[in-house]
């Protein structure tokens, strides 16, 4: 029995009619020509969403105005708070605390372990459960130049090299340098790498890597640091206060702009919470949750821009935020695994990309962007996009070649954990293709901070996805894990060294967001949404056109 | 035949086309028809819930979205991850997104000596397990917790870590325990303690870090942020790679300067 539906069966046998002959091509080592370097930037410009015109726009407030960003980003860069600053009264402080970490996933944590090894008294305020992050979600590994044949100094050129030499040299070089140094501290917190008899960590290459430095715990290394780090924080109650479905909305600051705390917000009550603090870590991860131009995600629940809206009211520039990492290949069918991530290597192995008459339309291993491009203008301007059962469209990624090109069982030995994924919705992919559209994966840009995780506001450290610069405006596999170890740790440090030389929080105000509203109005925006959103609305139109009384709301 | 589709569906949001099949499911006792073919956790949301708990990554690894259903007729009890099960007619559905379970604080620096004496000081309760079995039919991940816990007893920590790897901590399993064991939390302490001292070191991560700490790539690094993107291109394009079936440990870069 197949998972697909008698339609879609219907179109696979037109997979099925040219894949005979698209064999052969492939064994004669033909394959669909690449683009030149102008239809590259030709169909970039047209159909990537970063290059499209359409789509972006250019906002008129903050310390980036005049930039362009994504709608979905510009509306909540010029959006307003969620509470009248006039109607706040910020005379009683309900805890002071060293240091305010808001976010609790890898590099929250991170930074929560080192302020309390300092001796710092430390609240951890999250939006949803302590570790519920894109962090646990990363499958693949993390990148440590730990191997005699590697140093930081190739793997500085790799990451800068990855980046389109876009990226920060100076935190390029504390990513690379601080890399050993995180990868042993998780050794000695008990984390289960995957390593050889002799206790030799086993490695293999990435994506643009020139060194086999790929650390990993299985397919599920970022759930295992999450767990691993978030276990030890159980142990540090003492020092560490977690606050769980506690989101920050607002910073709050003093009169000189210096950083004074943050207000929370509990998702559950509804009841707000004022927290003063000598300094505060934004650690809030990346924007996937915004759906930028309708895309599904590979993020998390809570990956909606929370930290960049606060911190950008509050002063903080803001760097590579118009960047944006699509994986090509996101599976869109089965509905569960919509957004499920197709490795890279399901086209190394010789699987092609082809439209609904079964027809290839590019060639399978253009850059990572550039393939992107590809499969939206079949879908949206040639129109030989697949729809499925669900209303998503996409085209087929031919998984079934690679058995008849190395052999019965490569699929199931080379992609154990894709083969399970679809398997269990009956579908085996070494006999049946996958629907494949491209998927919003990394926020490259972000928060500007220094090698220091300072931001442009004193007080206010920055670590993780909410920033920029660590990978300009590309990402490489297994550097992310390392960013918001390395970042994370920095961002504790910096902190309680800051509060040390704080005697006592400045008086809170909300005056920044005054100005801001301010600048608002003078920007003659009307009528803006509120920000941060905290968590998407997947709420359908059906029942929103019943929910009336809440209209305008 | 091409076809530019109107309004595809977004994001998350399910958008079923007209002739979508409709069925019966019951949110915690409540009717409400959904479409086929999606997830309990959409259904959820295609009912009209907005989660804030029992919901995370939505896709199988954080262990938010555990859930207890019974088909109508059906006296068994079966679970799965709301963002990995598909709805079928009938279900009815209840979440779980919160299990207490015991916990207690430990030092992992200062365990010395007997790891299995420790596993027994704070969860003497595991050695109380009563091999029902009903953890291990629990199980969203299909982990065999039982045996886990079997291993545990007996002082095979090796094992225990190996076989409790794939948990995601959602709790069904605690949820169910007649022993009334927290198994998930007593893995995670397993699994560190093989983690730290059982797992051999890594010698060769040692040494780089006591490379890093006497600041021996302070200067490569300095030179390398000096240098223009015209230079950085060069070494970038002209950088040896490391052979995909080199042995470990064992190939060497000609550039050895910069080791």
């Amino acid at each position: 029995m197949s998972g697909y539906t008698e339609e879609l069966k219907r179109l696979i046998e037109k997979v099925e009619q040219t894949r005979p002959r698209r064999l052969e091509q492939i064994k004669r080592g033909e394959h669909y020509p690449q683009l030149t370097m102008e239809q590259r930037e030709e169909w970039l410009k047209k159909y990537h969403p970063d290059y499209k015109d359409e789509g972006r726009r250019k906002i008129s407030v903050g310390p980036n105005a005049g930039q362009t960003f994504p709608g979905e980003v510009a509306a909540l860069l010029e959006s307003e708070s969620r509470l009248n600053p006039d109607e706040v009264d910020l005379s009683k402080a309900d805890c002071s605390v060293d240091v305010l970490i808001i976010g609790g996933g890898g590099a929250g944590t991170a930074a929560a372990l080192t302020a309390s090894e300092m001796g710092a008294s430390v609240i951890l305020a999250t939006k949803l459960r302590h570790g519920d992050s894109n962090t646990v979600m990363a499958e693949g590994g993390i990148q440590c130049a730990d191997q005699e044949c590697d140093s930081p100094y190739f793997h500085y050129l790799d990451v800068i090299g990855g980046g389109h030499f876009t990226n920060s040299p100076e935190l390029v070089s504390a990513l690379t340098n601080d890399a050993p140094l995180v990868v042993s501290w998780l050794e000695e917190l008990g984390m289960m790498f995957d390593k050889l008899p002799d206790g030799r960590m086993k490695v293999r290459h990435g994506g643009g890597t020139s060194r086999k430095r790929m650390h990993s715990a299985g397919d599920m290394t970022g759930a295992e640091i999450m767990r691993v780090m978030r276990d030890e924080v159980r142990n540090r109650t003492e020092r560490i206060r977690v606050l769980e479905f506690s989101p920050a909305v607002e910073l709050l600051t003093g009169k000189d702009g210096s950083v004074a705390g943050a207000l929370l917000y509990n998702l559950e009550t509804k009841e707000y919470y004022i927290v003063r603090a000598k300094s505060v870590i934004i650690a809030t991860g990346g924007f996937g949750r915004l759906h930028i131009q309708g895309f599904p995600t590979t993020n998390h629940y809570g990956a909606t821009l929370d930290g960049v809206v606060m911190a950008y009211r509050a002063g903080a520039s803001l760097r590579d935020l118009d960047s944006t990492q699509y994986h090509p290949t996101g599976a869109v069918f089965p509905e569960q695994n919509v957004g499920l991530l197709v490795t890279e290597k399901v086209r190394g192995l010789g699987a092609q990309l082809l439209n609904m008459d079964g027809e290839e339309f590019c060639f399978p291993l253009e850059p990572r962007d550039v393939e992107s491009a590809c499969i939206i203008r079949e879908c949206l301007e040639v129109g030989k996009g697949i729809v499925t059962p669900t209303g998503r469209i996409g085209v087929w990624l031919d998984s079934p070649l690679i058995d008849l090109i190395h052999g019965e069982g490569t699929v199931r030995r080379e992609l154990p954990a894709k083969y399970t994924q679809f398997k269990r919705y009956n579908i085996d992919i070494s006999k049946e293709p996958m629907l494949v559209y491209p998927t919003l994966h990394y926020q490259n840009g972000g928060i500007k901070i220094d090698q220091w995780c300072e931001t442009d506001v004193r007080g206010l450290f920055a670590a993780g996805e909410t920033t920029g610069g660590v990978h300009g405006r590309n990402r490489l596999m297994g550097n992310s894990l390392l960013d918001v170890l390395v970042f994370g740790k920095r961002a504790g440090k910096s902190a309680v060294e800051y509060a040390k030389g704080v005697e006592e929080s400045p008086e809170p105000t909300l005056g920044h967001v005054k100005r801001f509203h301010q600048e608002l109005k003078e920007a003659g925006i009307e009528s803006p949404q509120k920000g941060p959103v905290l968590l998407p609305d997947y709420t359908p139109e059906h029942v929103k056109e019943r929910q009336w009384l809440q209209a305008g709301l | 035949m091409a076809t530019k589709p109107k309004q595809l569906a977004t994001g998350d949001r399910t958008i079923p086309p007209p002739d979508a099949k409709m069925i019966p499911i019951y949110i915690m006792g409540k009717e409400y028809m959904v479409p086929e073919t999606i997830t309990i956790m959409k259904a959820i949301e295609y009912a009209g819930y907005k989660y804030i708990r029992g919901c995370g990554c939505r896709g199988g690894i954080c262990g938010a979205c555990a859930t207890f259903y019974r088909f109508i007729g059906d006296y068994r009890l079966r679970t799965g991850l709301a963002c990995q099960t598909v709805v079928e007619p009938d279900m009815i559905i209840v979440q779980l997104p919160f299990f207490p379970a015991n916990r207690p604080s430990y030092t992992l620096d200062n365990i010395e000596g007997d790891l299995h004496a420790e596993l027994r000081r704070l969860y003497p309760e595991v050695f109380k397990c009563v091999g029902c079995g009903t953890c291990t039919r629990t199980c969203p991940m299909d982990i065999d917790v039982m045996d886990y816990v079997a291993l545990m007893k007996r002082g095979d920590l090796k094992g225990a870590a190996l076989k409790s790897f794939d948990c995601v901590m959602c709790g069904l399993c605690a949820s169910r325990c007649p022993a009334q064991i927290s198994q998930f939390t007593a893995a995670m302490f397993v699994r560190r303690l093989y983690g730290k001292y059982i797992l051999p070191k890594a010698e060769h991560l040692k040494k780089r870090v006591e490379e890093v700490k006497s600041g021996r790539y302070e200067r490569m690094l300095e030179e390398l942020r000096d240098k223009s993107v015209e230079e950085l291109k060069k070494l970038y394009t002209e950088r040896e790679r490391e052979p995909d079936l080199s042995e470990p440990g064992k190939w060497l870069p000609d550039d050895k300067e910069h080791l």
